[in-house]
């Protein structure tokens, strides 16, 4: 059928929608709905990591394999150093901007390194917000307790108190630099209610939100001339005679030569792994979402925490083709958009958590009750017009002009038509497991970001990356900057690579995969 | 799985995609109709690494220049955020050799007359309009130029927050300025200088400071994991 026909339902049914209140899920029901739907619980796409500092836990296949991976640099390779620095960052999103300009401004000789250009990220697409506890009604402990609900209990308590805490700071750290977060008429910071918390939270800067503070840290680092190595992917980490991170090696992507770093102290803050495509999902990540850090902190011998938990954000586009998987913010949710589905109901709270709200997608669809598209994709409609008939014409393009020109370059006017939605992969749930200064198991090695683990438990907040980001980013920075003084640099050894690969031939992995990935494999092979 | 035909959108164009030849950097290729530009070239076989971010069209990374079938107008797009179509033609844009002016953002004593230390090419804009057309954010880039240099900072800032840096306004301007390197510096000044402090900001980080969550804090750690959870089921 004609997709303006098959929008028609969501037209008719908005008056009676509007007069309707959808009540949560109770625990129970959400824990059911959860382990039926959620794609964290298809066991068949699960398997053991055979050997290494997480040997026998449970990760998806994909991750598993490139986990047991192999190296690319041979056993004898020259080690000879190109550059030395105090503070090595690797990754260029907003971890890596702010682990960076706090070694620096600390006064560490610190370079970032990075597999794309500066600022190249997830962090930069980032539109929901980012969660902080300003508004006088809300307080530090509040966002710890609705982060630990929407983690279902298991986040790190320490790792949690530490970021909810740091929030404020960070808040006047980024207004100090100039970004411009959306203000009350007081001129006090404006926030936004965001799924699965219990008080309005979230700053924003319209919906550009990581890209207004990504346009501003990336500016920084260049005003204070921090050293940069740009295209420059990271395929091998460094330790010396005891097993301390002293430095990496790099694949310069412009001439496919190896460049030896030698650092006091090394940050990886090198994001997700969106773009290995997990169970086959789309996904909202950048190009270099590959989980690069993951692999070279696994062979330095560094622990991983909830590795089998994966967020798969609710409304990535399903429709037109050339959107797929690209993200549909939360926003629109926030500010009062539905959920329906093919016969034009409402089926869930469109406020609960991200892996509840994804769920009840996945369930609508597998029960019949989703529009499908010819490409073979399904999805739910998302009322995107509700929210002008709510708060007056012109408030979708004006709350959300990213989102309308997104739309727009393909015809599509949101403000006038529902936009087909499914869940897209978006985050990883766990990562490297850190301390509150963000240093690893591996003394010496620091991860900041996405690439980190335990403080999200098993399900991420809206609004709680980007924080996450600036707190450890900065903490990583900060504390690496305030050892190497005391230091001297250690000698560049591949121990801990030969130790890997003596435990993966005891293992029998001869799989033949090289990791990390560097880029996902896009390019059709022309014979 | 209930399977029910009502409900499955029309698009002839993926039962049987049509395939249009299009030129990348001159060469002529068959490609899907309405695939993404930079979809188009990993479907030629070719590995980009230089050109590629975020795909999800805010980086700025895929700055393409294209043409359509008969059109002498050259115009711009984002690779990963436009479809081919027959006859098409395009090409990258290699990284500009633009001059960023470096600064203390906070240092500054007089944001608006340092705009002209730090740009001084600025207030030459001769209104050619070029730059406002090259932008794929549709952007008044020209009117942004000009505020910046009548000291309007606060308009600045509002009009290009959906500026993506791909840089595509400053090959094509006479005057050699680089107008969104322009509206960073005049957006950052905005808010580091001219912006209202937020009072409850401060009270907040004060707060923290002076331990007044201490008592809460303790409380809610010391719990056991079935009060900790007790507890916050009565948050909502």
């Amino acid at each position: 059928m004609d997709i303006h026909a098959l929008q028609q339902i969501v037209h008719k049914t908005r008056d009676a929608r509007r007069q309707q209140t959808i009540s949560k899920f109770s625990p129970a029901e959400r824990d059911q709905l959860i382990h039926k739907y959620h794609p964290d619980f298809r066991a068949s796409a699960y398997r053991p990591i055979r050997f290494g500092p997480n040997e026998g836990d449970k990760t998806v296949v994909e991750l598993a394999t490139l986990l047991e991976g192999d190296s690319s640099i041979q056993d004898h390779a020259d080690l000879t150093a190109h550059y030395t620095c105090d503070v090595l960052v690797i990754g260029g999103g907003g971890a890596g901007c702010a682990a960076a300009l706090h070694a620096h401004g600390a006064g560490a000789k610190t370079i970032l390194a990075t597999k794309l250009r500066l600022g190249d990220s997830n962090s930069v697409m980032a539109q929901g917000g980012m969660q902080i506890s300003v508004a006088p009604e809300d307080s530090p402990v509040t966002h710890f307790i609705d982060t630990l609900k929407g983690g279902h209990m298991e986040n790190d308590h320490a790792l949690l108190k530490t970021m909810v805490e740091d929030g404020p700071s960070i808040a006047k750290w980024l207004l100090e630099l100039g970004v411009l977060f959306d203000r009350q008429a007081d001129g006090n910071l404006h926030v936004k209610k965001g799924g699965g918390s219990s008080k309005p939270r979230l700053l924003t800067c319209s919906d550009y939100t990581g890209l207004e503070i990504m346009r501003v840290l990336k500016d920084e680092v260049i005003n204070q001339k921090i050293q940069l190595l740009e295209f420059a992917a990271a395929i091998e980490l460094l330790s010396d005679e005891v097993g301390n991170c002293t430095g990496a090696i790099f694949k310069d992507l412009d001439n496919q030569r190896h460049v030896v770093v030698a650092a006091k102290c090394v940050i990886l803050a090198t994001g997700g792994i969106g773009r290995l495509h997990i169970q086959g999902f789309p996904t909202s990540n950048h190009y270099g979402a590959t989980g690069d850090g993951l692999c070279l902190s696994y062979r330095m011998g560094a622990k991983l925490a909830h590795i089998d938990t994966f967020q798969y954000h609710p409304s990535g586009a399903v429709y037109p083709e050339q959107l797929i998987g690209a993200l549909v913010t939360e926003g629109i949710r926030s500010e009062g958009g539905h959920l329906v589905n093919a016969k034009g109901e409402r089926f869930v709270n469109e406020l609960d958590t991200r892996d509840v709200v994804s769920s009840s997608i996945i369930r609508e669809c597998e029960e019949g009750r989703g529009i499908r598209t010819m490409s073979g994709r399904v999805g739910v409609w998302l009322d995107t017009p509700l929210l002008d008939a709510e708060h007056g014409p012109g408030t979708v393009e004006k709350h959300f002009p990213a989102m309308m020109l997104q739309f727009e370059r393909f015809g599509i006017d949101i403000s006038k038509d529902p936009v087909l939605i499914y869940p897209t992969l978006h985050y990883q749930n766990g990562g490297v497991k850190i301390d509150t200064n963000s240093e690893t198991n591996v003394k010496n090695l620091f991860v900041a970001g996405e690439a980190s683990g335990g403080l999200h438990g098993r399900n991420r907040l809206m609004g709680n990356s980007l924080l996450d980001l600036m707190v450890y980013g900065k903490r990583s920075g900060l504390t690496a900057a305030g050892r190497v003084g005391s230091m001297k640099q250690g000698q560049l050894t591949l121990k801990h690579l030969q130790r890997f690969r003596a435990d993966a031939k005891t293992h029998g992995n001869v799989s033949g995969v090289i990791s990390p990935m560097i880029l996902p494999a896009y390019t059709r092979k022309v014979s | 799985m209930a399977q029910d035909d009502t409900n499955v959108i029309d698009q002839p164009e993926m039962t049987t995609p049509r395939m249009v030849t299009i030129e990348i950097a001159g060469k002529k290729v068959d490609v899907p109709e309405g695939i993404t530009v930079v979809k188009a070239m990993w479907y030629a076989g070719m590995d980009v690494v230089r050109g590629v971010g975020c795909l999800g069209g805010f980086c700025g990374a895929c700055a393409t220049y294209y043409r359509t079938k008969d059109d002498p107008k050259v115009r711009t797009c984002l690779a990963c955020q436009m479809a081919v179509q027959d006859g098409m033609s395009f090409t990258m844009m290699p990284p500009f050799p633009a001059r960023k002016a470096t600064y203390e953002i906070q240092k500054l004593k007089d944001p608006k007359q340092d705009l002209f230390n730090l740009y001084p090419e600025a207030p030459l804009c001769r209104n050619c309009n070029a730059c406002t057309e090259a932008c794929p954010q549709k952007i008044d880039v020209r009117e942004g130029v000009w505020k910046a240099v009548f000291g309007d900072f606060k308009s600045v800032s509002e009009m290009f927050m959906d500026c993506v840096m791909c840089g595509m306004c400053t090959p094509v301007c006479i005057a050699d300025i680089a107008p969104n390197l322009v509206a960073l510096y005049v957006s950052r000044a905005q808010g580091a200088h001219f912006s209202e402090k937020p009072v409850g900001l401060d009270v907040r980080i004060k707060e923290i400071q002076d331990g007044q969550y201490n008592e809460e804090w303790d409380k809610v750690l010391k719990m056991s994991e079935k009060e900790l959870a007790e507890h916050c089921a009565t948050v909502k």
